[in-house]
C-alpha cells in the first residue's frame, strides 16, 4: 500500500487541505458566516482540493515535468524574472484566458471552449468563496424594515463589508444571477463539443465515454440542475426546490470528486504551457542545436541537452559507444538515417528490393 | 473492435520501394482523426547527392519513447499496441515528443501548439479497414495486410521490428521489410 502511495504527495496534499480548512475558519470568522447549506459541497471541495494536490504533486515529480517546473521557477527568480513575469502574464491572457491555440484550430471550437472555460472558471470564482464562507450578503436592516423602500444588501468579504447596493439593480441582478450566466455559457459550450463528439467520425473513433463524453454530460447536468434551482423559486414557487437541491449537489459533488483523476485535470494542467513557453524563449537565448545530418538547426541546445538527462532517467540508452545520441539528430535526420541504414542492408544482401 | 485488431493483420514498411510520389501524404490528410494534416513523412534523403526518398509512419513502439517523455502525459498506447497522438485537453506543445522520438515521427503544429502523430488510420483500422497511406502507395513501400500475404509478395525479404539507437533496443508494432533472414536493423 505505501508503495502505492507516494507519501510525499500525500504531505504535500494533507498540508494544503489543512491550510484550506485554516484559511475556511480565518475568511468565515470561525464559522460565524458558513453557510451550514453548503456542508456537502463544502467535503466536496476539499476532497478535490486534497486530489488535485496529491495529483499534481505526483504529475510534477515525473522525469519530463519536474524539468520544466524547475526551470520555470529558476527562470522567474533569475536575473530575467521580471521580463519573464511580464512575459509570462501576457502568455497567460493569450494562451489561457482568451486561449488563442484552440482558437486557431477552430474558430467555432475555440469559440465554444472559451464559453465553457469561462463559465467553469467564473462559476468556481463565485462558489468556492461562498461556500468556504469568505463571501456572505446581509440585509441592511433599515431597508429591511420598511416594506417600500427598496431592498439594499451588504456584500462581505472574509467578514469586511465591501459595499452595498440595492437588490434590484444592475449589480444585484449580475451578482445574484451570475451562476445562471456561467451555466448558460457552459451548456452552449458542452452542447457544441457533444454534438462534434456524436458526430465527427475521427473523435467517435478515438473518443471514450468516460474520458470524453462523460465530463460533459456532468458538465451540463450540473449547469442544468443549477438552473433548475433558480426556474423552481422564480417560476414554481420553490415546489421543486429540494428535488433541485439535491440533484444539483449530486452533480456537483461527482465533478468534484472526479476533478483529480479525469478530463477535468487539464484545467489545473494547462498553465504548464506557459512553463514550455518560457523554457524555449530562454533556450532559444542560449543556442540552436545543428543536426549532424541536416546541418539545420532544429531545436535548442538546452533542449537536447535536457531530453538526454530525461531519456536516461526514464530508462533509455540512445547513445553509442562514441557517445553520439539518436537525440543529436533532428526529425528529418532520424528519418534520413534510418533509410540510409535500410538501404546500405539491401545493398550488402546485393538486392535492393526483396 | 478488438476483432479487428485479431485479424492479424500488420503494417509492413520498405521505404526501400518509396519513388517520393507523396500519394501517401495526400490519403493521409483524409484520414478523419488528423483533421486534414497529413501525419506521413515523406523526404528525400540527400538531394544533393542521391535522388533516395524515405517515408515514415508511426512505427508504434512496444515502449515509446514519445510517452515517456511527455511532461503532459498526453501520449498514450492502448491494448491492441496503438500509440496515439496527443490527447489535445493535456499536450503543452513542448515538442519533448518531436525531438525524443528515434524515427523522427511526431510533427509538432505551431499553430496550435499541438502535437500531432500518425495513430495507423485508428477510424480506419479500428473497423477492418486498411491505413489510407497503404492503400493508395503505387509502389509497395507501404502495405497493411497478413504475413501471408507479405510473404507471398516479398518471398525475398524478412519483415523485422526490432531497431537498434545506440544501446537501445527498440521494438515496434509496424514491420520493416529486410533482406531474408535479417533480424534486427542498426540505425546508430
Amino acid at each position: 500500500m505505501l508503495k502505492i502511495v507516494d507519501l510525499k504527495a500525500f504531505l504535500v496534499a494533507c498540508l494544503a487541505t489543512l491550510f484550506t480548512l485554516a484559511m475556511i475558519l480565518i475568511g468565515s470568522r470561525s464559522l460565524q458566516n458558513f453557510d451550514a447549506a453548503l456542508v456537502a459541497y463544502l467535503f466536496g471541495t476539499l476532497f478535490a482540493v486534497f486530489g488535485i494536490v496529491y495529483r499534481y504533486t505526483v504529475w510534477v515529480q515525473r522525469p519530463p515535468t519536474r524539468v520544466y517546473f524547475l526551470s520555470s521557477i529558476k527562470i522567474l527568480f533569475s536575473k530575467d524574472g521580471l521580463h519573464f513575469l511580464w512575459y509570462s502574464f501576457k502568455d497567460f491572457v493569450l494562451n489561457i484566458l482568451f486561449q488563442r491555440f484552440i482558437m486557431r484550430r477552430s474558430k467555432s471550437r475555440g469559440l465554444a471552449h472559451l464559453l465553457m472555460a469561462t463559465g467553469c472558471i467564473l462559476a468556481f470564482c463565485i462558489t468556492i468563496p461562498l461556500t468556504f464562507g469568505w463571501i456572505h450578503f446581509t440585509l441592511v436592516p433599515a431597508s429591511g424594515m420598511d416594506p417600500t423602500a427598496p431592498k439594499i444588501y451588504t456584500a462581505h468579504f472574509f467578514g469586511y463589508a465591501i459595499m452595498n447596493f440595492p437588490v434590484k439593480s444592475i449589480i444585484g441582478f449580475l451578482t445574484f444571477g451570475a451562476l445562471n450566466w456561467c451555466s448558460i455559457l457552459v451548456i452552449i459550450g458542452a452542447t457544441y463539443f457533444l454534438q462534434k463528439r456524436l458526430k465527427d467520425p475521427g473523435l467517435i473513433a478515438t473518443q471514450t465515454f468516460e474520458g470524453d463524453l462523460l465530463p460533459l454530460l456532468l458538465l451540463i447536468m450540473v449547469s442544468i440542475t443549477g438552473l433548475g434551482l433558480t426556474l423552481d423559486y422564480e417560476f414554481m414557487h420553490g415546489k421543486a426546490y429540494e428535488f433541485m437541491a439535491v440533484t444539483h449537489a449530486f452533480f456537483v459533488i461527482v465533478f468534484l470528486i472526479w476533478m483529480p483523476f479525469g478530463k477535468f485535470f487539464h484545467i489545473i494542467q494547462r498553465p504548464a504551457q506557459i512553463g514550455a513557453h518560457i523554457y524555449k524563449e530562454v533556450g532559444r537565448q542560449q543556442g540552436m542545436q545543428i543536426c549532424r545530418f541536416t546541418q539545420r538547426e532544429y531545436t535548442t541546445k538546452r533542449h537536447v541537452h535536457d531530453l538526454k538527462k530525461i531519456t536516461a532517467q526514464t530508462g533509455f540508452k540512445l547513445e553509442n559507444k562514441e557517445g553520439e545520441s539518436i537525440l543529436d539528430y533532428s526529425p528529418e535526420g532520424k528519418r534520413d538515417l534510418l533509410a540510409i541504414a535500410h538501404f546500405k542492408a539491401r545493398k550488402e544482401s546485393g538486392e535492393f528490393f526483396g | 473492435m478488438a476483432q479487428y485488431y485479431q485479424l492479424q493483420e500488420e503494417f509492413f514498411v520498405d521505404m526501400q520501394r518509396c519513388i517520393g510520389c507523396k500519394a501517401c501524404e495526400a490519403a493521409c490528410a483524409e484520414c478523419e482523426t488528423n483533421g486534414q494534416e497529413a501525419m506521413i513523412h515523406v523526404n528525400y534523403v540527400d538531394r544533393s547527392t542521391t535522388i533516395q526518398t524515405t517515408v515514415q509512419v508511426c512505427m508504434h513502439c512496444e515502449d515509446p519513447v514519445c510517452a515517456n517523455v511527455c511532461p503532459a502525459d498526453a501520449i498514450s498506447k492502448d491494448e491492441f499496441g496503438i500509440v496515439h497522438t496527443a490527447n489535445t485537453s493535456r499536450c503543452i506543445g513542448c515538442s519533448n515528443c518531436v525531438m525524443a522520438c528515434p524515427f523522427g515521427v511526431p510533427k509538432k503544429m505551431e499553430e496550435y501548439d499541438l502535437m500531432m502523430k500518425c495513430n495507423m488510420c485508428y477510424d480506419r483500422t479500428s473497423v477492418g479497414k486498411k491505413p489510407m497511406c497503404a492503400t493508395v502507395c503505387p509502389s509497395g513501400a507501404l502495405f497493411y495486410g497478413t504475413r501471408e500475404e507479405m510473404q507471398t509478395k516479398r518471398p525475398n525479404s524478412t519483415p523485422i521490428n526490432t531497431f537498434l539507437f545506440g544501446e537501445e533496443t527498440v521494438k515496434t508494432k509496424v514491420n520493416l521489410m529486410m533482406p531474408k533472414g535479417s533480424k534486427e536493423l542498426r540505425v546508430l
